[in-house]
């Protein structure tokens, strides 16, 4: 199994399976960290939503109304959701330049998202940042960061203020595997570790630093011990199934809560799409990505618990794809003829 | 409804593409995520994955074509229970739609002239009225005066503190944070490691949370490593956010040359802090501005870069001693009034131009010398009132000449007050070259007396 999680307490029934609402899988689910059915629903609504506005993202690409770059989490979704579900108020979220699903999952408003990727007054930078840089200080979203690393440094400032302040809120700290390599990031777990910030490094290991596998890139290819010379606890996690993205992060963040320091989870996921919108993708084969898609979707999971364990009706779940894509819809319709920035913008922003 | 498929833009310059080969045929039932068909685009070649399910109605561009343009439409999607053979003859008109729509709106800005900064009118500031009459003035070195500042603005607000090499137990390298550990204790004065791009981050982010942090750089020269923070996350992210995600902090440390302590460890920054919207870029020259810059700076809501002088941390100067000295950033002041030339200068710059115009005056030349305390936003208008005034300008600086603050300064004057000028302006600058170790070549390197005495009997024509 590709995302094998390495510890016994996180393995995970192979997702998807036919297994997966058998009796012989019972018993391992038992186990298992579980979800409520409420809180498979949630996990369903959440990482649908961020499907469809991805998908939608992709497609107002393709027409030219969304320019430079961008990024989509497809495949990813259940690392953000999962955490998200284990936050608390008040916890801080910072990522890389692959922002969307975190925004969404902050709370923060589609609309206002989709419209700073086309580039309008209504979108949250007010049409200035563009897909790799919005922030909403009221959901705690801090960036939306295009250098890679630097949000990790930045992150642990979130958690210094905290530290600072005595405030029991965590950061979230949250970049990929490619991120992982760059010199800052040690750099900042030493210092959390020596000052016990309350931070939580959420390692996105997607496989690929834009065109480079993990092999090819890192010698150290379990990143959960990347913080083991700090005394950084780490551990994997099936980030494609988020009853062990939720289960991790309430460990991870009850440890950083209680003043204990960092902690390190590594989120083996997968993005189905290319580096950005521009990226033929051909350093992996089609075949991996079908593999992953039909045997470790993390939505096909959640829905399949729905249907099986949870015997929600096929056309209630068709409804909460309805509703996911009428959202969407909404947003792109705001997002396309919401007017650009005044040009007097142009010289707004720069100093308070 | 049946759904156009366009010919999608797959790159940021892409405008058209060949469509290599449909992967579906008419009839295939399509779910998100299916390939439908390969393009060709000026960089690579690229799947176009189905976004909508439905069955494939009707192709409308066969594969094989070349030059298909972006957003024409190139399939229809049939919807669940559409009948394909209608769907197929409803699209051209809905799929025209959009591909008009969304161009125009894309292209507009193309056409939109930027509206100029607005201009300002040449009115010199007057620092004198700074300082109210009667204020006691107290000698004071620059160290003192920094140290004051800080630890005043720490008294007033538990937001602000101070991190970086050695600031707490050391007592400051150059002992700069001297006593604050003692005063204010070791989560104000926070000890780092040697690491200037992790602290710079970390506290970019504890401003981002509306913390107030003074990040103290050993030297300048080690803020290299800290560079980007400084300018991608600090500088910018206030734009990027539409304003709603400032950073309150103060860069500060000894920048430019010290003495014999070679290339790596004596480069003057202020050219490069100053290109950068966003950052606002003081360098003082006297401790009282050192102390009232450096205050104002602390208050200031936006990211700035406060560029100290080793040589100067134990030049002593009077100090206003008053509850609240400010000084305003962005104001110059001028250390000398004088009719014949203006001086321009700033740091330790200014210690060139204040002993060139003690020996000009003795032959009989009136130099008015200004310090424009801020690099940026820089106070053109005092320099230009003063060169309306004398008709002609030299700039000091230690940096290096090629695109260096006296360039701006020219330029600006020259832009400002091309018809006052008697002469060209002339500049005198550090010399192109890395710093030297040896002691004579070191002082070949920087600028020195004779030379501002030099450029301004040429612009006086003396």
């Amino acid at each position: 199994m590709a995302v094998a999680a390495r510890k016994a307490k996180t393995v995970a029934p192979k997702p998807g399976s036919k297994a997966s609402g058998s009796k012989a899988s019972v018993k391992i689910i038992a186990n298992f960290p579980q979800l409520t059915r409420d809180e498979d629903m949630h996990a369903y609504k959440e990482m649908l939503l961020i499907r469809r506005f991805e998908e939608k993202s992709g497609q107002m690409y393709g027409m030219g109304l969304i320019g430079g770059f961008c990024h989509l989490y497809i495949g990813q979704e259940a690392v953000v959701v999962g955490m998200q579900m284990g936050s608390k108020p008040g916890d801080q979220v910072i990522t890389g330049y692959r922002d969307h699903g975190h925004m969404l999952a902050c709370g923060m408003e589609p609309r206002g998202v989709l419209a700073e990727l086309t580039g309008r007054r209504g979108g949250y930078s007010r049409g200035k940042g563009g897909s790799m840089h919005m922030f909403s200080r009221e959901k705690k979203f801090f960036g939306g960061h295009g250098i890679v690393g630097a949000q990790v440094s930045l992150g642990t400032g979130l958690g210094f203020a905290n530290w600072y302040r005595n405030d029991p809120s965590v950061s979230l700290v949250y970049f990929g595997d490619g991120a992982a390599n760059q010199g800052q990031v040690y750099e900042s777990f030493n210092m959390a570790a020596l000052w016990k910030l309350p931070v939580v490094y959420i390692v996105e290991n997607n496989r690929y630093a834009m065109g480079t596998s993990v092999n090819r890139a890192s010698a150290q290819t379990d990143f959960s011990r990347r913080g083991l010379s700090f005394n950084i606890p780490g551990e994997q996690v099936d980030g494609m199934d988020i009853r062990a993205v939720k289960a991790a992060g309430e460990r991870a963040m009850e440890h950083a809560r209680s003043g204990k320091g960092p902690y390190i989870l590594e989120m083996q996921t997968y993005r189905y799409r290319g580096h950005s919108m521009s990226d033929p993708a051909k350093y992996r084969t089609k075949d991996e990505v079908q593999k992953m898609r039909e045997e470790h979707d993390p939505i096909e999971q959640v829905r399949a618990r729905l249907i099986n364990q949870w015997k929600v009706a096929e056309d209630e779940l068709k409804a909460i794809d309805a509703k996911a894509r009428d959202v969407v819809n909404d947003a792109a319709e705001f997002a396309t003829h919401d007017p650009e920035p005044d040009v007097a913008e142009l010289y707004t922003d720069i100093l308070l | 409804m049946p759904i156009d498929i366009l010919m999608p833009a797959l790159s940021p310059t892409m405008e058209q593409g060949k469509l290599a080969k449909w992967l579906k045929k008419v009839g295939d039932k399509i779910k998100p995520g299916d390939i439908l068909a390969e393009i060709e685009t000026d960089k690579a070649t690229m799947e176009v994955e189905a976004v909508d399910e439905g069955v494939l109605a009707s192709i409308l561009i066969e594969g094989g074509t070349d030059n298909v343009a972006v957003n024409t439409p190139i399939a229809v999607i049939a919807g669940e229970g559409e009948d394909a053979g209608t769907a197929a003859a409803a699209p051209a008109a809905a799929a025209a739609s959009v591909a008009a729509a969304a161009p125009a709106a894309v292209a507009a800005p193309a056409v939109v002239t930027a509206p100029a900064a607005p201009p300002a009118a040449a009115n010199a500031y007057d620092a004198s009225s700074e300082v109210p009459a009667g204020t006691a003035m107290v000698p004071t070195t620059v160290r003192e005066a920094l140290r004051d500042a800080m630890a005043e603005e720490m008294r007033a607000d538990g937001n602000v503190f101070i991190m970086g090499e050695e600031v707490a137990e050391y007592q400051g390298a150059y002992k700069v944070t001297q006593g604050l550990l003692q005063q204010f204790g070791p989560k104000r004065v926070v000890d780092t490691p040697i690491t200037e791009h992790g602290f710079a981050g970390i506290a970019v982010g504890a401003a981002y949370e509306g913390l107030r942090p003074i990040v103290e750089f050993m030297t300048f020269n080690f803020a290299m490593q800290a560079i980007d923070h400084i300018i991608n996350s600090a500088a910018k992210t206030l734009y990027m956010s539409g304003g709603q995600l400032g950073c309150p902090i103060v860069f500060r440390g000894p920048n430019g040359a010290a003495a014999r302590v070679g290339a790596q460890h004596s480069h003057d920054y202020a050219a490069w802090y100053s290109n950068v919207p966003g950052l606002k870029v003081v360098m003082p020259f006297t401790a009282a501005d050192a102390k009232g810059l450096l205050k104002s700076a602390i208050r200031d809501p936006n990211p700035v870069v406060f560029l100290e002088n080793e040589i100067l941390y134990g030049q002593t100067f009077p100090v206003p001693q008053m509850d609240n000295w400010l000084v305003p950033i962005g104001k110059a002041r001028i250390h000398r009034p004088g009719k014949d030339v203006t001086l321009v200068s700033f740091g330790i710059g200014m210690t060139y131009c204040i002993k060139a115009a003690a020996e000009l005056e003795k032959d009989g030349i009136d130099c008015e010398i200004i310090d424009l305390r801020t690099i940026r936003p820089m106070d053109i208008d005092t320099v230009v009132a003063s060169v309306m005034k004398t008709g002609r300008c030299v700039a000091v600086e230690e940096g290096f000449p090629q695109s260096g603050v006296t360039a701006e300064i020219a330029t600006r004057v020259m832009g400002r007050a091309f018809d006052y000028l008697d002469a060209p302006v002339i500049r005198i600058t550090g010399k192109d070259v890395p710093m030297p170790y040896a002691a004579n070549l070191e002082k070949l390197a920087l600028p020195n007396v004779g030379e501002v005495i030099a450029a301004v009997k040429a612009v006086t024509y003396r």
